[in-house]
């Protein structure tokens, strides 16, 4: 029952999140909504007993991510309104088809094939951080040293490209 | 009635669709790299859904690794952003006609 209640409030804070965040003009306004869902997913990972993830969907996407946005959006400039005009002609009516079929083989897809695999009839899963430990530093403990690799790179990339001023075409480059 | 996962997996689709269309329809490319957070975000709702369904905690250390790349995709994906600011003083990825350097 309780469980219910929150899903009902937390799932229409999430859709209405979700659709602030394409239908807003302002970028800031986006990034509210996309937090707003952010929050709300944290709350389903909580009722669905994956507390660790929760905390970390908290941090990393509510705090860190979204600070990130955040970031770029002031430093693009806030006021720029957007164009909202489109170039391609068959874009849009293309997009919403494409959408809503997509939402039919979604639809028609749940109702085919829900249930696969084997339910392990072992306790209730518990996402602690013990639990989670336990399974991501013994069997998927190499994964996890790649991510470690992936993370480098990353912040190495970011640091390149944030870096190097390529001043010395600056005369050949008509869009500076 | 209770929540079976099958509802978290229904909204996790809906919600996958909205970052979907707001891919296709917005022009705005930090709103289009927001609707790739969205859709992430779904596919973790419904790894995680699963993970609870099947009893098993497989989902939830899929959900860290996905979150790790998707960290590393947002500092590289924005640092591209500002780096094309930089150039051509817009956003919109409509302006961008001339993949040149």
């Amino acid at each position: 029952m309780v469980e219910t209640v929150v899903f009902v409030i937390f799932g229409l804070a999430a859709l209405f999140g979700a659709i602030t965040m394409v239908w807003a003009r302002n970028p800031v306004y986006s990034a509210m909504g996309l937090m707003m869902t952010m929050f709300s997913i944290a709350v389903f990972y909580v009722s669905n007993s994956a507390h660790f993830i929760a905390v970390v969907q908290v941090i990393v996407y509510a705090g860190a991510v979204m600070t990130l946005f955040l970031f770029v959006i002031m430093l693009i400039g806030v006021d720029k309104e957007e164009d909202r005009t489109e170039n391609l002609p068959i874009q849009r009516p293309l997009a919403l088809v494409l959408i809503l079929s997509f939402g039919a083989a979604v639809v028609v897809a749940g109702r085919l094939a829900w249930t696969t695999g084997i339910r392990n009839p072992l306790d209730p899963v518990n996402g602690t951080v013990e639990a989670i430990g336990d399974e991501l530093f013994k069997r998927w403990v190499l994964p996890f040293e790649i991510t470690g690799l992936l993370l480098i790179v990353a912040a190495a990339g970011a640091i390149a490209l944030a870096f190097f001023k390529d001043d010395d075409d600056a005369e050949v480059d008509p869009w500076r | 009635m209770a929540v079976t996962p099958g509802w978290y997996m229904a909204l996790a689709a809906v919600l996958f669709i909205i970052g979907a269309g707001g891919m296709l329809l917005r022009r705005n490319a930090l709103v289009m790299f927001m609707s790739i957070e969205l859709m992430l975000n779904a596919v973790n709702l419904t790894f995680v859904a699963a993970g609870r369904e099947l009893n098993v905690l497989e989902g939830q250390v899929a959900v860290f690794f996905v979150m790790v790349v998707a960290a590393a995709e947002v500092v590289v994906g924005l640092a591209i952003i500002i780096a094309v600011f930089r150039r051509r003083q817009t956003a919109s990825v409509d302006e961008l006609t001339q993949l040149r350097g």
